[in-house]
């Protein structure tokens, strides 16, 4: 494996140098320019031990994950490398990372109407449903594929990709693939554009459609004294539609799923299935976007046999907001319950215009966010059938189980050139035996959480920034406070303190203060930024995906550039 | 391995010197309506351009743009400016993006790089991330992170591009 990719890459060297050189007599002067881009990450951590708050200590009492992205571009050629190094990897990304070596390296052609890259590359089908390899560094996520991406234009408004190659699994010093072989293939038909006369026109309509198939080798799986053979290639298909007409906007994506046994569903063979519904109203000041959404026995992985962040090829997108203010962040974040759920959510944004009552001089701005979540209303098939199948869908509607409720407004205010304020409350309903991110209670988390963000910006360049936030719960640990200060000196400075304290824990001992402070300075487009103090543990979520990251207390510093 | 990270290595070093400015990579997004835009036919009849990497969830990013909204018109006038806000938001939140921009009254050209394939083609760590590109559409300013107060750097190096 090791010297294949070896060899992929000096193959590749080889294959950019000569396509280097004959481009470079080939192409006019405008063209001839190379352009390198890349960007650099370093993020290390020292842990301290802490009783208190149950830091984690690995042995080496430190640990530091880096990365640097490297992207030449030569008029058609772009090549990219990616040197990746664990040393080892931070609390909270996968341990088994380790090593410093190549992770990603690629080469694309890119001309006109076709686009070809061999090595990793990161793709999209669609909205994600039966495939989506991407990277998410600050998580530790990276499915991306190894192999080779056609994308292929044929005329204006079609647009024909196709993918085949393996799935990033792990790293030690290389990349490791996982087992099994993933293809697909994804077509997109834009009737404005493929029609010239539409091209104008208020109507918008989009079609797409998408087939990946996974090949793994087979194996068998024993149950109850009965054998089964586990199928060797599993097909999921989507079908998609976009249509824009004025201010109004729908999108929608069916994905089905043939039987695919795998680790996530108890290795039933039940088929899969999910639907994706969208619809956004605009206009100035004032937006609404209500969606809906249905999966069932969607897990869908090149490998049965993995769970939780390995190799992923599809992507099921939470129907929750994604939160940023930390408690509401970090503490009881949804995730989408793969095995099956159903959802509908709601938003509004409103803006209260300049000089009316409401808006005062600056305007207002309001968002309110609903949404909610259940499991799915199914029965159990009993015998011989349930362990075959799993369970029978009654309907595409709500079953008894439920897994969130979440409802959010938020009110942002400029006061005076001085003086800003964001205000947010919150209110969950969170089923913490589905969605475990919790060990000390497992039941329904009733929740308010209220945050007050002032900024107050007493000189052009100086400003401070206080935030309060305050959770209230009788359950799990009980209620939390949070405070916050920033001072910010543009363009370079800023430093910060923040107290957590849990001082609705029922164990007085775990009502604890959790102290940090940092100071970061940017230049251009780079950054460093130096930490100091005790992170509580939490869960930390970019789009739909979250990983825990434990306690510590020590030193953080993370330095991150581009050019 | 050594040796080969050796040799990319030099090749990168080789062929930066070369490169004496930068420009856009290719890559398609699409814009508030679906439909595809190739990010390196981005242009401004020969006037500066920003694009801003932001996201609905990034509460800086926001802060940045809406600030910036309050200058637009002012900083259109003096200098021809256009700016481009590409969302790196991902299918969870990438509905949310027409709704919100309608209501806050952006007037700036929306991209969305839904898989971050730009953004990452364009060496960006984390939201906010600013460039600023000459009429050539060369990349020749950048800044990360937003602090109230930036707006005034970012208008210093606008005039410094017009004049």
């Amino acid at each position: 494996m090791r010297i294949q990719s070896a060899r992929l890459v000096i193959a590749g060297l080889m294959l950019f140098s000569s396509l280097y050189t004959h481009s470079q007599e080939q192409q006019s002067q405008a063209e001839a320019k190379g352009q390198l881009h890349g960007n650099v990450q370093v993020l290390f951590q020292n842990y301290n031990p802490d009783e208190t708050i149950g830091a984690q200590v690995p042995d080496a009492k430190a640990a530091m994950n880096s990365f640097g992205n490297f992207t030449y571009t030569y008029g058609h050629i772009t090549a990219g490398v990616r040197f990746e190094s664990y040393q080892s990897a931070i609390l909270g990304f996968p341990n088994r990372f380790k090593g410093s070596g190549i992770g990603s390296r690629y080469i694309r052609y890119n001309m006109d109407n076709l686009d070809i890259t061999v090595g990793n590359f990161y793709e999209q089908f669609g909205n994600g449903l039966c495939f989506r390899s991407y990277w998410e560094p600050n998580l530790g996520i990276d499915n991306a594929m190894d192999g080779v991406r056609i994308i292929f234009k044929p005329t204006k408004g079609v647009s024909i990709k196709g993918v085949y190659g393996q799935q990033r699994y792990d790293f030690d010093s290389r990349i490791i693939n996982g087992d099994g072989i993933v293809r697909g293939v994804d077509g997109e038909f834009s009737m404005n554009e493929f029609i010239k006369p539409w091209e104008e026109k208020p109507l918008k309509v989009t079609l797409g459609g998408s087939f990946v198939s996974k090949y793994q080798a087979g194996e068998t799986f024993e149950r109850d004294t009965t054998v089964f053979a586990m199928p060797q290639n599993v097909v999921a298909s989507a079908g998609r539609l976009g249509v824009t007409y004025k201010n109004f906007q729908l999108t929608g994506e069916y994905v089905y799923k043939f039987a695919d046994p795998n680790a996530d569903n108890g290795f039933i063979f039940k088929k899969g299935e999910g639907i994706f519904l969208n619809a956004t109203y605009s206009t100035k000041g004032f937006g609404i976007n209500a969606g809906a959404k249905y999966v069932d026995n969607m897990a869908y992985r090149s490998d049965r046999d993995a769970l939780l962040f390995d190799v992923p090829i599809n992507y099921l997108p939470a129907i929750t907001r994604q939160h940023t203010y930390n408690l509401a962040a970090t503490l009881y974040p949804y995730a989408t319950v793969l095995n099956g759920e159903v959802g509908i959510s709601g938003e509004l944004f409103y803006t209260f215009k300049k000089e009316s009552l409401l808006g005062g001089k600056y305007g207002t701005y309001v968002s309110l966010n609903v949404a909610a979540v259940n499991g799915l209303d199914t029965s159990h098939v009993g015998g011989r059938s349930e362990l075959i199948d799993g369970y029978r869908v009654n309907s595409y509607g709500f079953g008894n189980t439920k897994y969130v409720r979440d409802v959010n407004l938020e009110i942002r205010k400029k006061i005076s050139k001085e003086w800003s304020f964001n205000l947010v409350h919150y209110y969950f309903e969170f089923n913490t035996r589905v969605i475990p991110v919790t060990q000390t209670y497992k039941g329904i988390v009733y929740t308010h959480i209220d945050v007050l963000d002032v900024q107050y910006k007493f000189k052009p360049k100086h400003s401070v920034r206080m935030e309060l936030q305050s959770l209230v719960t009788e359950q799990d640990k009980g209620n939390w406070a949070t405070g916050l200060v920033e001072y910010s000196f543009s363009p370079h400075w800023s430093i910060a303190v923040m107290d957590q304290y849990n001082y609705g824990n029922d164990n007085e001992r775990l009502k604890v203060h959790y102290l940090y402070g940092n100071i970061g300075y940017s230049k251009g487009a780079s950054r460093i930024m130096i930490g100091y103090g005790k992170r509580r543990a939490g869960i930390f979520c970019i789009g739909g995906v979250c990983r825990a990251v434990p306690a510590s207390n020590g030193i953080e510093i993370n330095i991150t550039s581009s050019f | 391995m050594k040796n080969l990270l050796l040799v990319f290595v030099t090749m990168f070093i080789t062929q930066s010197v070369l490169s004496q400015s930068h420009s856009l990579p290719a890559v398609t997004l699409k814009d508030l309506d679906g439909k595809d835009v190739n990010t390196a036919t981005l242009s401004n009849d020969g006037k500066p351009m920003l694009i801003c990497f932001w996201a609905t969830w990034c509460s800086p990013c926001k802060k940045e743009l809406n600030t910036y909204a309050d200058y637009y018109e002012e900083w259109q006038k003096e200098t021809g400016v256009k700016i481009y806000a590409v969302t790196i938001d991902d299918q969870r939140t990438v509905n949310s993006v027409k709704p919100y921009v309608n209501s806050v009254s952006w007037e700036y050209e929306i991209l969305s790089d839904v898989n971050k394939t730009f953004s990452q083609a364009m060496g960006v760590n984390s939201p906010p991330h600013t460039f600023l590109l000459n009429g050539k559409g060369e990349i020749v300013w950048q800044h990360v992170g937003y602090t109230p107060g930036d707006e005034e750097e970012v208008h210093e190096q606008l005039l410094k591009l017009a004049h």
